[in-house]
């Protein structure tokens, strides 16, 4: 398969089981590709195979079927698995878990270190890494002084110093308190804007999905859902169905809409949610 | 309660001493050891002594803490004197009580491994009081190096050891969060003997235990995900350098230590 640039991640009829003998396989038969520059969303709740999804991303697990492509490397090829693993940079759950060394300097030089980056190359990248997820003054920090949202954003900066692609949040902000989840989020979208970073999302919060270009819904290792937040979180009974939120507001938009006002399917926050009501009920003010 | 610990003895500073190379130190650490066990009488300690002194000069450590070094070997030191003193053969008798018999040689050998034992830990704590773990962790990586040639897993060991360091913390943290819960549910971890409390540590450990395990997966994954295969082709961030400084604690160490051969040659 040629490499287009277009799409870094590639999936084609992916599937992953984790015993051989198990009928259901965690991923069944996913395609997808990744737009380059573009905010993924992936959806699901506990065990649809969301994560298992993720590691399929960057060569931790290798398909059982079908094929993952990674910036046009196959993750199954032996030879490419750390030119895959430096393409697309993986942050995963637990902020104590990833982090490896006893100062945030050198927990960002890890990857470098293992890359084999002399060390003249590995400072400014560092520097940089660091500025890009606001961490500098912390750079001598122990990685145990830290908040959990500061110990994801190190782990950022650690991936972001091998100059990736792609970055995977595996359900990043899964264990930290909301100020962290938001510190995170915006940390990542900033990188996505700013940068042109490639992000896929792995989540359960609504909320986060919300703010992304696309979302993909997984549900039993498939992907039963795919399009613009608008898209997904206007089919709310469906979503419902498969035991996940739907934002506030696009439920309280359907129940509108089911009760007769005439209200438009892609609100998602209370900013669109005024703007349209403004627009629907009071036609007049919005010319002000 | 578990919260305020310090890893291991380290004293931060920033004095010559502590600014030697941890390598240089390491080895004249092992130079000394071999200086102590020169000394032929218990007279030639002065030279250990002047050397210990001078250090603990330099690099800010207080008399006092040397002595709390020396402390938590106070028994050990006890019993050596005593099996020594009462137990060296001798013919000159000092004082003789029933079948208890002290001979000046045996009082000799007493004072004499009492001595080496003190200036041992005193002066190898000099090393551990002004080096961080983390550069003795270098220290001891780059010294084994030459033995990976025939196989010694001389980065292995120094990647557990950071790895170990940079978790204590978190594991005390754990600890003492699983011992709060258990408290709460009623565990009794401070009363009864110490059978029954080393038995009320049960639910504290088994969950600990439990929790490292699956750090330990998450952690291997994690750097697994970072690209790390093992030393092989890595580069460091923290590189050791050999300063002037280190060249002249090597020549004051090993003359201190021809100094000890030769008091101990000429004048036995």
């Amino acid at each position: 398969m040629e490499y287009n640039e277009k799409w870094p991640i590639e999936l084609e009829l992916a599937s992953y089981h984790y015993d051989e003998e198990d009928e259901t396989p965690a991923v069944n038969q996913v395609s997808l590709q990744i737009e380059k520059g573009s905010f993924v969303a992936v959806l699901g709740h506990n065990g649809s195979g969301k994560s298992t999804m993720a590691k399929l991303m960057n060569a931790i697990y290798l398909p059982t079927g079908g094929k993952v492509m990674v910036c046009g490397m196959d993750t199954a090829s032996e030879d490419d698995v750390w030119s895959i693993r430096r393409h697309a940079g993986m942050v995963f759950q637990n902020p104590d878990n990833q982090i490896v060394a006893n100062m945030v300097r050198e927990d960002v030089a890890f990857g470098l270190e293992n890359l084999g980056i002399p060390r003249e190359e590995m400072l400014p990248r560092i520097d940089e890494a660091l500025e890009a997820v606001r961490m500098t003054e912390r750079a001598e920090s122990a990685p145990h002084m830290l908040s959990g949202g500061q110990k994801q954003r190190v782990a950022i900066a650690g991936v972001l110093a091998m100059q990736p692609d792609v970055i995977i949040m595996d359900e990043a902000t899964a264990m930290l308190d909301p100020s962290g989840r938001k510190d995170v989020l915006k940390t990542v979208r900033r990188l996505n804007r700013d940068k042109g970073m490639t992000v896929v999302w792995i989540t359960h919060y609504m909320e986060e999905a919300a703010t992304a270009d696309r979302v993909v819904v997984l549900d039993s290792g498939k992907a039963v859902m795919d399009g613009t937040p608008a898209q997904v979180f206007s089919r709310v009974e469906e979503i419902k169905e498969l035991g996940l939120d739907v934002p506030p507001m696009a439920e309280l938009a359907m129940r509108l809409r089911n009760a007769g006002l005439p209200l438009d399917e892609n609100i998602l926050t209370v900013a669109d949610m005024v703007k349209e009501l403004t627009t629907t009920l009071c036609p007049s003010k919005s010319n002000i | 309660m578990l919260r305020d610990i310090t890893l291991g003895q380290y004293m931060p500073g920033n004095t010559v001493i502590h600014r030697l190379d941890p390598r240089t130190k390491i080895l004249l650490t092992i130079v000394y050891i071999a200086m102590i066990f020169c000394v032929s009488s218990p007279v030639w300690y002065v030279i250990p002594l002047i050397f210990v002194a001078v250090c603990a000069k330099l690099s800010g450590i207080t008399f006092k803490q040397l002595i709390k070094t020396i402390k938590p070997l106070r028994f050990l030191l006890l019993i050596t004197f005593l099996l020594n003193l009462f137990f060296s053969a001798g013919a000159t008798v000092l004082f003789q009580w029933g079948f208890i018999k002290i001979t000046k040689e045996g009082l000799l050998t007493a004072v004499h491994f009492s001595m080496r034992l003190i200036f041992l830990v005193a002066g190898t704590s000099i090393l551990t009081l002004t080096t961080s773990p983390i550069a003795l962790c270098d220290g001891i990586e780059v010294l084994l190096k030459p033995l990976s040639k025939i196989g010694f897993p001389s980065h292995e060991l120094a990647m557990m050891m950071t790895i170990a360091l940079r978790f204590i913390p978190t594991l005390i943290e754990e600890a003492d969060k699983i011992m709060k819960a258990q408290m709460a549910r009623g565990a009794d971890f401070e009363s009864g003997n110490l059978f029954k409390r080393a038995k009320a540590m049960v639910p504290l450990l088994v969950p600990l235990f439990v929790s490292a395990f699956r750090r330990a997966g998450d952690l291997a994954m994690a750097m697994e995900a970072r690209c790390y295969h093992g030393g092989e082709g890595r580069t460091r961030l923290r590189v050791l350098k050999f300063g002037m400084i280190d060249l002249y604690a090597a020549l004051i160490t090993v003359a201190a230590l021809v100094l000890t051969i030769l008091c101990g040659k000429w004048f036995p």
